[in-house]
């Protein structure tokens, strides 16, 4: 059994905590011991947040430090690059096209780099950049922005698209499980 | 039996249904908030949220005399508030068990400071046990509750951020079958007086010898304190997440005395594994009592030499300090701007700092979102102390540099915040003449810690209808007589309220009242959008300091306001910033 280290990033509000729940849950059902290290409280609010999700034979940290993470699901371009030293070397970048400014930036005390997931690509890391809220509203809601990463992670991370759908249906209200498997069906098919 | 991914505060309140307890009272604070959400939906448990932490200490201390497993949580801080009645229902000790969870904030994610809890147990001469999963936050907590009868004291339940907020796999079981404990008066060991006292102190002291004689040995037995033997070369001892990095980071490079009681410590088990091992670290986050506590006993450790006395550890610290070993990792060549948290768009907070801005006022503030109005473009606070500070420290500043200052200066605190610990400052100020203006921030929830009911909003832990404190009758029968109630979407209005309370010659209660745009009964406007004709890009509108309005390049390289529709609430504050109406309604 090998062990997993997904980053999962975003901005506060984005719905960063349900994937890495989904993501827990899936590694579970497959038998992995697993640890899931959220944020909460002022870390939100717009802020810059980081979900850890740890799988393997035993897991003991539930944090992932720098360079140790396998895969990141990143909801916001500039989030992938202030999140990349927590990639392994070999890691891959599944991001999010979204920008969305910080106060900083809004306030013009800082500039957003110019296309960030393109200064990672060139620096030599596999990005897999997709316009997830379009998938999203395809899908039938922007909120499913999460279920779209995470269907493109699944597929990036070799795992049974069933075991994802089985996931999806057991988490998310009745209502919303048609968008959603929509959803990841658009991200898993990219 | 079942096995779930719970969070360490859902674990927490799992291990207390599990244990049989019956009556829990917490104020929230994170990270210690989700312990009590969870705990409000198992049936069997009375559950409630207090006015503040001292007030939830006392209620399950009067459980406990009631004879039921009894049960308070709260952050580290929130501990200080309940500080009073711990240190002296350590002397009393329990009838039914008693357990307090208490939350440390290393690193500070959503603290104002850095303080460890363990010197409250040790100054309270409480025990205190301290998991390092979620699994453990159950099983301890349901240990700590037969300790706690047994030994005849509260326990305090250790926890952090990284186990409360993390999930791991837990093994769950059915409730206990715990009968109330009956009643009987018993004045010499439930009535504080000196003389009682000074026999209670001795029995404190009696206690903690047992303890420290149950940390070397059955403690072991029941697993709390763990021996694991690998290498001889290093040895580590440590307790909560600290155990987790330290054995990620160093496997079978060492071994390990993981302790689950934290106070108090255990002596020989100490002086023994020292023996077995070449090089002993005392691997703990915040303050080194761990490692003070072995240099007592006379035995050589590296502690504070290699590890810092402030943040989060981590696996990579640690492999650092004694490994000397370094990830390798990728670096991204470009300047990433940092991302602070921001009051939300449609935040009622905004409308009423944007209209008191121009004003110039000293704002003494307080603990909540509205905190996040201290940073720019609001930049509206002065001053940030701790729960119910802004209105008795407002009092002493205005006292200080007299009347002229009053009038130039306000306090702002939350509902939940006035109710904790402002009332009593604002009776302060009432009974000392002051003239000093509060304005109460009434959004209807307790906001940062993510959705609680207070006993302003007129709903019980579980949503129930429940009697609302009236806060105008409330004010005027403290001796209030100017209150005011305004929208802080009206910022005109709102501006020239205030401004006029400000002027008087006696105390004034300005209630800005607008429920919080995150909660589900609030309807929303349409997002708004920028007339790209009338705008000029001047970026009066920026000043608001909404995440939702930002600049956008325009083809003609000129930029201009843009909104973005999928985060605009529509609440119109930005509208007033605007002299060329280019903010309109979007149909």
């Amino acid at each position: 059994m090998n062990s997993i280290n997904i980053l999962i990033v975003g901005v506060g509000g984005q719905g960063t905590l349900l994937a890495s729940k989904l993501m827990g849950k899936i590694y579970i059902d497959k038998g992995y011991d697993v640890k899931v290290s959220e944020v909460h409280g002022m870390s939100q609010r717009g802020g810059s947040v980081v979900t850890y999700v740890r799988a393997g034979e035993k897991v003991f940290s539930p944090v992932i430090e720098k360079g140790e993470a396998d895969v990141m699901i990143s909801f916001e371009a500039l989030e992938s690059a202030r999140w990349l030293p927590y990639l392994k070397k070999d890691g891959v970048v599944i991001s999010n096209t979204a920008q969305i400014d910080p106060m900083p930036v809004i306030m013009g005390n800082a500039e957003y780099p110019e296309n960030p997931l393109g200064i990672i690509e060139n620096s030599g890391v596999k990005v897999i950049a997709a316009d997830a809220l379009g998938l999203a509203e395809e899908a039938g809601s922007a909120k499913s922005v999460n279920i779209v990463l995470l269907g493109i992670a699944a597929k990036q991370l070799g795992i049974d698209k069933d075991e994802c759908l089985d996931a999806i249906r057991a988490t998310v209200p009745q209502k919303t499980v048609e968008v959603n498997e929509k959803a990841f069906e658009l991200g898993y098919n990219l | 039996m079942e096995k779930k991914l719970l969070l360490g505060n859902e674990a927490v309140a799992r291990g207390l249904y599990e244990a049989g307890v019956r009556v829990v009272s917490s104020y929230p604070g994170t990270p210690s908030t989700e312990i009590t959400e969870a705990v409000s939906k198992y049936e069997e448990i009375y559950s409630e949220w207090a006015p503040n932490e001292k007030v939830a200490f006392e209620v399950a201390i009067g459980a406990s005399f009631g004879g039921a497993r009894s049960f308070c949580a709260m952050k580290h801080v929130g501990l200080n508030v309940a500080a009073d009645p711990l240190y002296t229902a350590s002397y009393i000790g329990v009838n039914g068990g008693m357990v307090c969870a208490v939350a440390d904030d290393p690193g500070m994610h959503s603290s104002q400071n850095e303080q460890d809890s363990r010197r409250h147990a040790i100054a309270a001469k409480v025990p205190m046990l301290e998991p390092s999963d979620s699994q453990e936050a159950l099983d301890f907590t349901k240990i700590a509750y037969d300790l706690s009868e047994r030994f005849d004291a509260p326990f305090l339940l250790r926890l952090s951020t990284r186990i409360s907020h993390s999930r791991s796999l837990v093994t769950v079981n059915d409730r206990a079958d715990m009968e109330l404990k009956p009643y009987n008066r018993d004045v010499m060991k439930n009535v504080m007086m000196p003389a009682m006292a000074r026999k209670a102190h001795a029995k404190v002291e009696a206690r903690n010898a047992l303890l420290t004689e149950w940390a070397d040995t059955e403690a072991f037995e029941l697993g709390v304190n763990r021996l694991e033997l690998f290498s001889t070369e290093i040895g580590v001892i440590a307790a909560g997440s600290t155990y987790a990095y330290a054995r990620e980071a160093l496997g079978e490079k060492a071994s390990y005395l993981k302790l689950g009681i934290v106070n108090p410590l255990p002596v020989n088990a100490i002086i023994e594994f020292a023996k077995k091992v070449k090089t002993l670290y005392v691997i703990e986050e915040l303050d080194d009592i761990i490692e003070t506590h072995c240099i007592k006993l006379g035995v050589k450790v590296i502690g504070r030499e290699v590890f810092p006395p402030l943040g989060e550890y981590n696996q990579a610290i640690i492999a650092k300090a004694i490994l000397n070993k370094e990830n390798e990792f990728n670096t991204v060549d470009c300047d990433v701007p940092a991302r602070p948290p921001v009051l939300c768009p449609g935040c009622p907070h905004r409308g009423l700092y944007y209209a008191l801005k121009s004003l110039n006022l000293y704002v003494s503030g307080d603990i909540g979102c509205y905190t996040l109005g201290a940073q720019a473009p609001l930049s509206m606070m002065d001053t940030c102390v701790c729960m119910g500070a802004s209105v008795s420290a407002l009092h002493g500043y205005n006292t200080a540099r007299g009347s002229e200052a009053a009038k130039k200066s306000i306090a702002v605190i939350g509902d939940s915040t006035f109710i904790h610990s402002g009332i009593t400052g604002l009776i302060d100020i009432v009974y000392n003449k002051g003239i000093s203006t509060v304005i109460v921030l009434d959004n209807s929830i307790t906001g940062m810690t993510g959705h609680q009911n207070n006993p302003l909003n007129g709903k019980t832990i579980k949503g129930d209808p429940t009697t609302a404190v009236d806060l105008v009758s409330l004010a005027k029968a403290i001796g209030i007589n100017r209150v005011r109630v305004v929208d802080p979407f009206d910022i005109k209005g709102t501006k020239a309220a205030v401004e006029e309370e400000l002027q008087a010659e006696e105390p004034s209660l300005v209630i800005s009242r607008r429920p919080c745009a995150l909660l589900k009964s609030v309807k929303h406007e349409p997002a708004l959008a920028v007339d790209q004709s009338k705008c000029v890009g001047c970026k009066a509108c920026l000043k608001v300091g909404c995440p939702a309005i930002s600049q956008k390049k325009q083809e003609n390289g000129k930029t201009k306001a843009f909104i973005d529709p999928n985060q605009c609430l529509g609440c119109g504050v930005c509208i007033e910033t605007c002299r060329l109406d280019a903010i309109v309604k979007n149909n």
